[in-house]
């Protein structure tokens, strides 16, 4: 599924979504950095509580497909404008990281 | 041996909210040379820890990264407190981050192991006082 339907189908909020085609290939939940970076994939939706520009970051270096705010965290337009420029696509969604990763399952995988 | 490319970045130390800049230019320039997305990743990976540690330990320090036809190599130079239990902060979840480091997701004490897993051969040479070098190798064949 890309990354668009994704967004629409759970009903997420956009917050940027440089590149809506791209598609989603099973999901990462966590908010410790390095261990996103040693232990998700490329394409993956990334699911987090943190907000600042380092998310950015490690989206970019881990090619997630996606990166899903949980919890209602929003970004900055300063660091929303970052993630334009990186092609970094980001989603809201109002519920916890668990209850976000319930409605992603049997569609990313 | 003459054919290398060379990439030098100074990584600075003041601004730890946006640190990973050098990472993602050296993954642009690698996908530009057309390695492989595998390579690619191993080598950004390690080099990103080690230039947050650089940032968030050592205040700031150098990176120079060259793409021989066998390997890659990355040298991280910093002039910070070194480390002076290399053993003790090699292990997975050993860090001495602060929480203001922490509350960013920082300091789970995964940069350096994730540097070892990702890197073919990695050396730390580390004076305390004077500070630390990283030489990281990362195979392309
Ligand atoms: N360049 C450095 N200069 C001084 N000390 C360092 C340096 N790099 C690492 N260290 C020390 O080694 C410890 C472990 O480093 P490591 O990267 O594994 O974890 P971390 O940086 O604390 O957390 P994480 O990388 O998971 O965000 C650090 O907490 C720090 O004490
Ligand atoms: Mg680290």
């Amino acid at each position: 599924m890309t990354v668009k339907e994704l967004c629409k189908t759970c009903d997420f909020e956009v917050c940027c979504m440089p590149f809506p085609e791209r598609e989603v290939k099973g999901a990462y939940i966590g908010d410790l950095l390095s261990w996103v970076m040693g232990r998700a994939n490329e394409d993956n939706a990334w699911i987090t509580i943190m907000s600042n520009v380092n998310v950015v970051a490690v989206a970019t270096l881990v090619d997630t497909a996606c990166v899903i705010l949980a919890e209602g965290v929003k970004l900055e337009q300063d660091i929303i404008d970052v993630a334009k420029e990186k092609g970094v696509n980001i989603l809201y969604s109002i519920l916890p990281s668990f209850e976000t990763a319930v409605k992603i399952s049997g569609k990313v995988l | 041996m003459s054919e290398e490319l060379v990439f030098h970045f100074d990584v600075d130390g003041e601004d730890f909210t946006s640190a990973g800049q050098a990472s993602v230019q050296i993954k642009k320039i690698l996908r530009r040379l057309g390695l492989s997305p595998e390579i690619i990743r191993r080598v950004s990976i390690a080099m990103y820890e080690g230039e947050i540690n650089m940032v968030i330990h050592a205040g700031g320090g150098v990176a120079d990264v060259r793409v021989f036809e066998d390997y890659i190599e990355l040298v991280l130079k910093d002039k910070g407190p070194g480390i002076s239990d290399i053993n003790k902060a090699m292990q997975e979840g050993y860090s001495t981050a602060t929480d203001t480091i922490r509350s960013l997701g920082f300091g789970a004490g995964m940069g350096l192991p994730n540097m070892k897993r990702y890197s073919d051969t990695m050396e730390i040479n580390s004076v305390v006082g004077e500070g630390t070098e990283i030489k990281m190798r990362v195979n392309i064949r």
